[in-house]
Order: structure tokens, then C-alpha cells, then sequence
């Protein structure tokens, strides 16, 4: 799965090729395909980072020069949103709520997936395959269907506007799909490790905490982020059970910001950008393990 | 897979030193238990999460529980709940208004032109990454950036970037010397809008599920078919979309339903608007229960229609799999 493995350039290949005299060798391009190559991805490139260098370029911008519909790239560079932004609004305490929530999220969640996600890839029992079959079939539950119920349940126990009432719904979401993940990731540690486990005397248990989950370690902390990450970015359950001031989670506060009738692009920009890059920093540190648990089971089998 | 994971409930047995030769029920007890354990939290947690309000939304589905008489309790006072058992009475009036089939064709389109555009970039820039290349693991990174930016964080961007009056893309539109255009104001620019923001943002997993896949595609294939003379295309055709097949089938699968029911790009970047033009049968389904007078019992009924439409969907295919021999 490394994706690092075949790092030659061009430039060797081509060189090898043409030293033996025969032009191209096979599996090397003409330098205009090169070109187009590249072209395209730069392309891509460009279309993928736009919107983001946007935001922030914009949230740098001073208080009123979004109003401006001139293309200013850089104009009195400044801080002022993001001050407004920590001092003047409920940003820190959505940010506690939001963090509370998906932190509370992932420990479920990961506690939950782990030993199904095990179970599943090491144990052929029967019902093993209607498992997986619910599991993602509940990936199909549209946000309608269980809001309503989920909301009468919540008010029934006083868990509106409560954080682990939002945490309870979150775990509906993000356990599916992280049990599929972690099922992938225990597929990559090999059976022969597990019996070896077994022969020197552990119990299937043992084994999957001892053993197995140690092994695992990078698939857990991807999994942990991404069952972090779907409760951090989700709007429509917290829109609904947090309608309290106080309570407002990020997704649900920086509505506020874009109202019907008001805008303010300044807040709106500095508050993304606070949410994005630290979030966005963790993703590309663990992305290459998030590529190899997403695949490697759909890969395999 | 199968094979191996048989020797390890032999070994387990073993361990535990068995003599005696129990019946089948009981074998089959002691050589799955642990595993039925260990799955145990996750279907209890499925069936009180998901199960129990699942069920409770099929009843609520068939009565005409509202927001006036669903019953609750104020301070001290309990408001008993007043709705009545109507039957199918709410499906009859969806499946006959024509409100339902407008929103169901607008979402079958949002939902197939987003996932093939998710498909058919993806698998072109994995294609393209997967070659030799100079720069490739930054293209890579920075090709998989949207996807590290929280749906709700893009969606707001996006309806900046949007904005008729300050946004850059019209700006660009009028540096360029074109006219602005009033992207959300517009249903067939907006419908635009959010297929655009969608296939944005959904691209990047596309991309890395189909690098994974193409990597696992033994090399070896490739340079066999060179030696006899294979072109680019003929390659592709015949050795890249099969041995893609299984990530395929997947992706695509999870893609269709989570497009399908993509919650936060509608709700947050046209708020279903203009009119409720760009709103998909998930958001619409919101907004009769969260908002106005707060109708449950519809809002139920439209989650249960869309649910049985997406199972009837992953069972068709899950069935046309399997009937082309893949292991679902």
C-alpha cells in the first residue's frame, strides 16, 4: 500500500531507455505527455486549494473589505477578525461544546468498533456476514427518519441541549461505518500472529487486547479521528437538540455568522479558518494510514 | 481469509483443551461465543440507537402526531399526547402530491451526476497519480485537502465564494468582463451550485479509494500485456476497471447512499432555496419537522420512504454483485 515505494523520476527511466538505444522504454511517456500530465494535475490542484487559500486570504482581510467586490489579494493584512472573533462572540464556548462532543464520540465509538471490527475480520460465526450487512445498512439512515424519534426519546429523558444526549445520536453515525474501518485494518494484521498468540496459551480475548489491538494501533487512531471528524462537521442533529445559546456547537454557531439577513464574512472566514487548519494539520498527518484502512479491505478480500 | 480464520477457532479450542464431543448447538456455542461477545455492544447499541427510534418512527409515520399534540411536560405539568392511529393516510398524501416526485427527480440527478462526477474525477486523478511522476506525493496531498475541511466549514465558504455581490467567483466573471450571475438565486444555477460544492468536496476519498485500488493491481499484468502489444486504452479496459472492480462496487455503494442523503451541503449553502428548488428529499423531510408547525408524523413518514427506497437500492445491488460473483 506504501505509496513511496516506486519514487524514480521520469528523468532516470527515460535516460535508462535511451542509453540502450531503443527510444522510450516501456511504461515511459513522450515529454508531452509529461506536460499534459502535469497540466492536468496542476489543474486539479489549483481547483482543490482555491476555495480554501480564499477563506483564508479573506479572514486576514480587515473588518469591511469583504463588502469590496474588487479582487484584492492582500489589503491592510490584519488579525482584527480572529480577535473578534475569540473575544467578541460565543466562538471559545461553541468550540468547548464542539470539542466535548466529538471527543466523547470518538472514545465510544472506537471502544465500540474495535472489538466489532475484530470479531468480524477474525471470526467466521454465524451471522457474521448479516453483521456487516446491517452495519452498513444503517449508513443508510437519512438524517429524517431517526431525528424525529431520537428527539422525542432525548426530551423524554431530559438530554435536550446536554451534551451526551449529542453524543448518543452521534455514536448512530459514526459507529457503523468505523466497525467497517476497523474490520479493513484487522484484515492487514496477519492471522498468523493471533494463533501464535492462541497457541502460547491466550484466550481469543487475550489475544484481540493484548495482541491484535497493540498491532493495530495506527488503524485505531485513524478510526479515532474519523469518528472525531463526523461529529465535529455534523450540523443537522446538533441544529436540532442544542438550541440553547450556551449549547450551540460550531456547525450550529457559525450559522449565526450567515444569517437570513445578515452576514458577516469577516466572522464567518476567521471562525472557518480556526476550525479548518487544525483539523485539516491531523488529516494530513494521518491520511496515508486513513487511504490504507479505507482500501485495504475492500481490496482484499 | 475464510480459510485461515477457521484455524484460529481450531487453535482456540485447542487451547482450552476440549475432549468431550458436544452437539452442534453447543459447538457451535463454545467456538463462536467470544466472537458473538465481542459483537454483542454493537448490535445492542444499533438496537436501542437505532432500532427502538426506528420503530418508534414507523409508528409515528402511521398517526398525526404534530408539535400540538405530541404530548410533554412543561415544569410539573404532563401534557399527555393527543395523536391518533391514521393509518396510511400520511403516505397516501405524499405519494400523491406532486411535491414528492418533483423532489425525488431532483434528488435521483443530484444524486447520480454527483456520484459519477465523484467517480469519474476520482478515478482520473488516481489514474494520473499512480504513474511515476516527479511532485506526486504533493499533488497527492494536496489534492486530498478538501476532504480535511469540515463539510459545514466548506459549505459556508462556498456560499461566500458564491455571494452575488461580494463573492470572487463573480468577481472573477466581471474582471473577466461578464456579467455577475446570482448563483443561489437562480434554480438551475443553484442546482449547479451544490453539485459543484458536493463534487468538491467528495472527490478526494474517490481519488484515494482508487489510488489504494490501483496500487494492489499487480504490476506484472501491466508489463505482460505491454509484451503483447496492448495500447493505453485496451490496458485500462482490461486490466485497470477489473481489478478495480471490488473498490469499485464499494465506493460507489457508499457513495450513492451518503450522496443521497447529503445533509449539511444543501441545508447550509441555498438553505434549500430558491424556494425549495435545490432541496433534497432528506432536507425537505428537516424542515416538515423542525420547522413551522413542527409535523412529526410527515416528516416520519418521508424518513421511512427514503429509507425503503435506499434499501431496495443496496439490495438490487448487492444482488447484481453477487450474481456477477463478487463475495457481498
Amino acid at each position: 500500500m506504501s505509496t513511496t515505494t516506486r519514487t524514480h523520476g521520469p528523468g532516470r527511466g527515460r535516460e535508462r531507455g535511451q542509453g540502450r538505444g531503443q527510444g522510450r522504454g516501456r511504461g515511459e511517456r513522450g515529454p508531452l505527455a509529461s506536460i499534459g500530465l502535469h497540466a492536468g494535475l496542476l489543474l486539479a490542484v489549483a481547483v482543490s486549494l482555491f476555495p480554501v487559500v480564499w477563506l483564508v486570504l479573506t479572514s486576514l482581510k480587515p473588518r469591511d473589505s469583504w463588502l469590496s467586490a474588487e479582487l484584492r489579494l492582500f489589503d491592510h493584512s490584519s488579525l482584527d477578525n480572529y480577535v473578534r472573533v475569540l473575544s467578541a462572540t460565543e466562538f471559545p464556548r461553541w468550540l468547548l461544546n464542539s470539542v466535548l462532543a466529538a471527543g466523547l464520540t470518538m472514545l465510544g465509538g472506537v471502544f465500540l468498533a474495535a472489538t466489532t471490527g475484530y470479531a468480524v475480520s477474525r471470526f467466521r460465526f454465524p451471522g457474521h456476514r448479516s453483521v456487516m450487512w446491517l452495519l452498513l445498512i444503517t449508513q443508510m439512515f437519512p438524517v429524517a427518519i431517526l431525528i424525529v424519534p431520537l428527539y422525542n426519546l432525548m426530551a423524554g429523558l431530559g438530554l435536550l441541549n446536554q451534551i451526551p444526549g449529542l453524543v448518543i445520536a452521534y455514536m448512530t453515525i459514526s459507529v457503523p461505518f468505523c466497525a467497517w474501518m476497523m474490520k479493513s485494518y484487522f484484515d492487514t494484521v496477519p492471522v498468523e500472529i493471533d494463533q501464535a498468540a492462541m497457541v502460547d496459551g491466550l484466550t481469543p480475548f487475550g489475544t484481540f487486547w493484548r495482541v491484535a489491538l497493540p498491532l493495530a494501533r495506527p488503524g485505531i487512531a485513524v478510526t479515532a479521528f474519523y469518528c472525531f471528524m463526523t461529529a465535529w462537521g455534523e450540523v443537522g442533529y446538533a441544529t436540532v437538540f442544542m438550541s440553547q445559546e450556551d449549547k450551540r456547537t460550531l456547525g450550529v454557531g457559525l450559522q449565526q455568522f450567515v444569517g437570513q439577513h445578515w452576514s458577516d464574512w469577516g466572522l464567518m472566514t476567521a471562525s472557518a479558518v480556526l476550525i479548518a487548519i487544525p483539523a485539516g494539520a491531523v488529516f494530513l498527518l494521518v491520511q496515508r494510514h486513513l487511504v490504507t484502512g479505507l482500501t485495504a479491505g475492500a481490496t482484499k478480500s | 481469509m475464510a480459510v485461515s480464520t477457521g484455524r484460529v477457532a481450531a487453535a482456540g479450542e485447542g487451547a482450552r483443551g476440549r475432549h468431550d464431543r458436544p452437539g452442534r448447538l453447543r459447538r457451535a456455542l463454545s467456538a463462536h461465543w467470544y466472537a458473538w461477545a465481542m459483537i454483542a455492544p454493537v448490535v445492542v447499541v444499533m438496537a436501542v440507537l437505532i432500532g427502538w427510534p426506528l420503530a418508534r418512527g414507523v409508528y409515528l409515520s402511521l398517526t398525526d402526531a404534530t408539535e400540538a399534540n405530541i404530548g410533554r411536560t412543561i415544569g410539573v405539568n404532563v401534557i399527555p399526547a393527543t395523536y391518533e392511529f391514521v393509518g396510511l393516510d400520511n403516505y397516501l398524501r405524499i405519494l400523491t402530491s406532486g411535491l414528492f416526485w418533483d423532489k425525488l427527480a431532483w434528488t435521483v440527478v443530484w444524486t447520480v451526476v454527483c456520484v459519477g462526477l465523484h467517480y469519474g474525477i476520482g478515478l482520473g486523478l488516481a489514474v494520473m497519480l499512480n504513474r511515476r511522476l516527479r511532485f506526486r506525493s504533493v499533488y497527492r496531498v494536496l489534492l486530498i485537502l478538501p476532504w480535511a475541511v469540515p463539510a459545514f466549514v466548506a459549505a459556508f465558504v462556498w456560499r461566500y465564494l458564491y455571494n452575488s455581490d461580494y463573492g470572487v467567483i463573480n468577481g472573477l466573471l466581471k474582471a473577466a468582463g461578464l456579467p455577475a450571475v446570482g448563483w443561489l438565486d437562480d434554480p438551475t444555477t443553484a442546482k449547479i451550485a451544490v453539485i459543484a460544492v458536493n463534487v468538491w468536496i467528495g472527490v478526494p476519498f474517490m481519488m484515494v479509494a482508487m489510488l489504494g485500488g490501483l496500487q494492489s493491481i499487480p504490476a506484472e499484468l501491466y508489463e505482460a500485456a505491454e509484451v503483447d502489444g496492448a495500447n493505453a486504452w485496451q490496458r485500462f479496459r482490461a486490466i485497470t476497471l477489473p481489478g478495480l472492480r471490488q473498490v469499485s462496487s464499494t465506493v460507489i455503494l457508499l457513495g450513492t447512499i451518503w450522496t443521497f442523503n447529503m445533509f449539511p451541503i444543501i441545508f447550509l449553502v441555498t438553505r434549500g432555496g430558491p424556494g425549495s428548488e435545490t432541496e433534497i428529499l432528506v432536507t425537505y423531510a428537516f424542515r416538515e419537522a423542525f420547522t413551522g408547525v413542527r409535523n412529526y408524523a410527515g416528516s416520519a413518514a418521508w424518513g421511512v420512504i427514503i429509507l425503503l427506497m435506499l434499501v431496495v437500492l443496496a439490495i438490487g445491488y448487492r444482488r447484481t454483485l453477487r450474481s456477477q460473483g463478487d463475495p457481498w
